[in-house]
């Protein structure tokens, strides 16, 4: 592998290699992750769909550098990852804005941070809060924000940091569908922007489809690859457009074919959020 | 606040509930501790009181006097010492438990076999301690306010949630910035009920330490603080001056506490959002 910086397209940023982890030690340890292989290309964004609670969230932990893998190896641009770094951004499932930060302060926390609070910043401040539309709100403590101006204020304050590669946890996770959509035209519009590359997590197929260049659909727990699916879907995409794309429901019907295949057999080891997947599978294809 | 918001507020339901309790309170509190009089037996409890109207003819003529004042500003000054020093000593003391493993190790175990001492079992060692009665006086008063503060801190400061951390880790930020715009003011809320309680126990500890140690080294009843003015009132034989002095108390912890209030108010703007 090369340890080349450059972002030329299908380059493969961070590469994962045979990883898996486990929790806890000895007879009780409980693997979450298991000979698990994938890669996120340079300038994509790559979606990664699975089962609720399939070990998803650990991925992330293990990218960010927050937990090392039990074996196996994570690199990024060929170098091992060791620890958390300002070049991989995770943004959480619930929100992490500080709370005794207004949402300016709160966009401005990395650069202040690192000593870069200059005008560039600001400047770059600016400009993101009126992408996400909420120059109104740059005064505002979060918790006088809703749901997805929280989320928006989330966005931006990650993304005026610059990071080479953005991870986001089931970003809009408990939005309401109306709040969801317009997240998913804010961040997609953000994303085409300047074609970062994003590492995207969700359970959420329409959201998956709606945002991915490239699809990776996760077995159940312990988590691996079960396939990878380019979504050639022509950027930018309208809302409505996807939902009548035949291309985008052939995905879909895949998609659900595979993660049905995945909860049948969680389901058979007796997880309730299986139970609940093919109940709502049953009901839409029925 | 403005005189008509002033006004709003004194003639609110919630204030005219608050004046009506205290006046029905009053009355029958005069009517208890004259029972004798009127009734020709004494009623349980509050016909041994003297009733609230001679109370506040003996008020009346304390307002005058300086040694009355001079108890106020005592026990103020021992009050304030020693949670000023509790606060100085235990919000450090409990972050610095709170971010370093090694240190707590070390001293959350003494911390907490010496917590359960009330403070009013140190009088009789602080007064051996310390050269000077005041500042044996002002010790008690502190242990008073320290562990609570210091539980509270090191409650507060270890119950982060752990994404604020990890979300200032991956911007970038280095240790002292997380400590300094992460931990502080996560942790301030805490520090500002912590700083409350411990003003309340301040005042509980400060009138029975200036009772037991006799008011302290001015002596000779002026001087001696609220709790040797009750304490002398009693030896005096002026039951009105021991209730004079209850209130004062109850006064003075209540503007203490609104104190804190305001102050916790403008520290932790964030938390009137809610």
């Amino acid at each position: 592998m090369s340890s080349d910086n450059s972002k030329s397209q299908g380059n493969s940023e961070i590469v994962a290699n045979n990883i898996s982890k486990s929790f806890g030690a000895g007879p009780f340890a409980k693997e979450v992750v298991k000979d698990c292989s994938f890669s996120i290309e340079s300038n994509k964004l790559t979606v990664m769909i699975g089962p609720s609670g399939c070990g998803k969230s650990s991925i992330i932990q293990l990218i960010a550098g927050f937990e090392q893998p039990t074996s196996g190896e994570i690199t990024m641009n060929g170098v091992p990852i060791t620890g958390p770094g300002k070049d991989r951004l995770v943004l959480f499932q619930e929100s992490a804005l500080f709370p005794w930060m207004t949402t300016y302060d709160n966009i401005m926390y990395g650069p202040r941070a690192r000593g870069e609070g200059g005008k560039e910043s600001t400047d770059l401040a600016d400009f993101l809060l009126n992408k996400v539309g909420l120059e109104a709100f740059k005064d505002k403590y979060p918790a006088q924000l809703s749901g997805g101006m929280q989320r928006r204020a989330e966005l931006a304050r990650a993304m005026i940091n610059k990071p080479e590669i953005m991870i986001l946890d089931e970003p809009f996770r408990g939005l309401d569908h109306m709040s969801k959509e317009l997240m998913w035209e804010y961040y997609a519009g953000l994303y085409e922007e300047d074609r970062n590359t994003n590492f995207f997590i969700t359970t959420d197929i329409d959201e998956a489809i709606f945002l991915a260049d490239r699809l990776l659909v996760m077995t159940n727990l312990p988590t691996s690859t079960r396939k990878v699916i380019d979504i050639d879907i022509p950027r930018p995409r309208k809302i409505d457009d996807v939902a009548d794309s035949d291309r985008a429901n052939e995905i879909k019907t895949e998609v659900m074919t595979l993660l049905h295949e995945e909860a049948m057999k969680s389901f058979s080891g007796g997880s309730k959020a299986a139970a609940d997947f093919l109940e709502a599978y049953s009901k839409r294809s029925g | 606040m403005s005189l008509r918001t002033f006004k709003e507020n004194l003639f609110s339901k919630g204030a005219l509930r608050g004046i009506a309790a205290i006046v029905i309170f009053v009355i029958i509190w005069e009517v208890g501790a004259r029972s004798e009089q009127i009734f020709g037996f004494r009623v349980p409890f509050l016909g041994l009181v003297p009733p609230p109207s001679s109370v506040f003819v003996s008020w009346g003529g304390l307002i005058g006097e300086p040694s009355y004042w001079q108890s106020w500003y005592m026990s103020f000054v021992r009050v304030f010492t020693g949670f000023i020093a509790a606060v100085l000593i235990g919000i450090p003391l409990g972050l610095f438990m709170a971010v370093n493993k090694t240190f707590y190790g070390m001293a959350f175990p003494s911390f907490e076999v010496l917590r359960p001492i009330p403070p009013l079992a140190w009088v009789p060692a602080s007064i051996i301690f310390w050269p000077t009665q005041e500042m044996s006086i002002a010790f008690v008063t502190f242990l008073g306010a320290f562990y609570t503060i210091v539980i509270n801190v090191l409650g507060g400061a270890k119950s982060i949630n752990k994404q604020f951390l990890q979300a200032a880790q991956s911007m970038g930020a280095s240790q002292w910035d997380i400590f300094r715009r992460i931990i502080f003011p996560a942790t301030l809320p805490s520090i500002v009920v912590g700083s409350a309680v411990g003003m309340g126990i301040t005042w509980e500890v400060v009138v029975a330490a200036e009772m037991i140690s006799g008011g302290g080294s001015s002596g000779g009843g002026a001087g001696g603080g609220l709790g040797f003015f009750i304490w002398a009132s009693y030896v005096g034989g002026s039951y009105e001056q021991i209730i004079v002095g209850m209130i004062s108390i109850g006064i003075a912890g209540y503007f203490s506490s609104e104190l804190l209030r305001q102050l916790g108010g403008y520290l932790t703007p964030w938390l009137k959002t809610r």
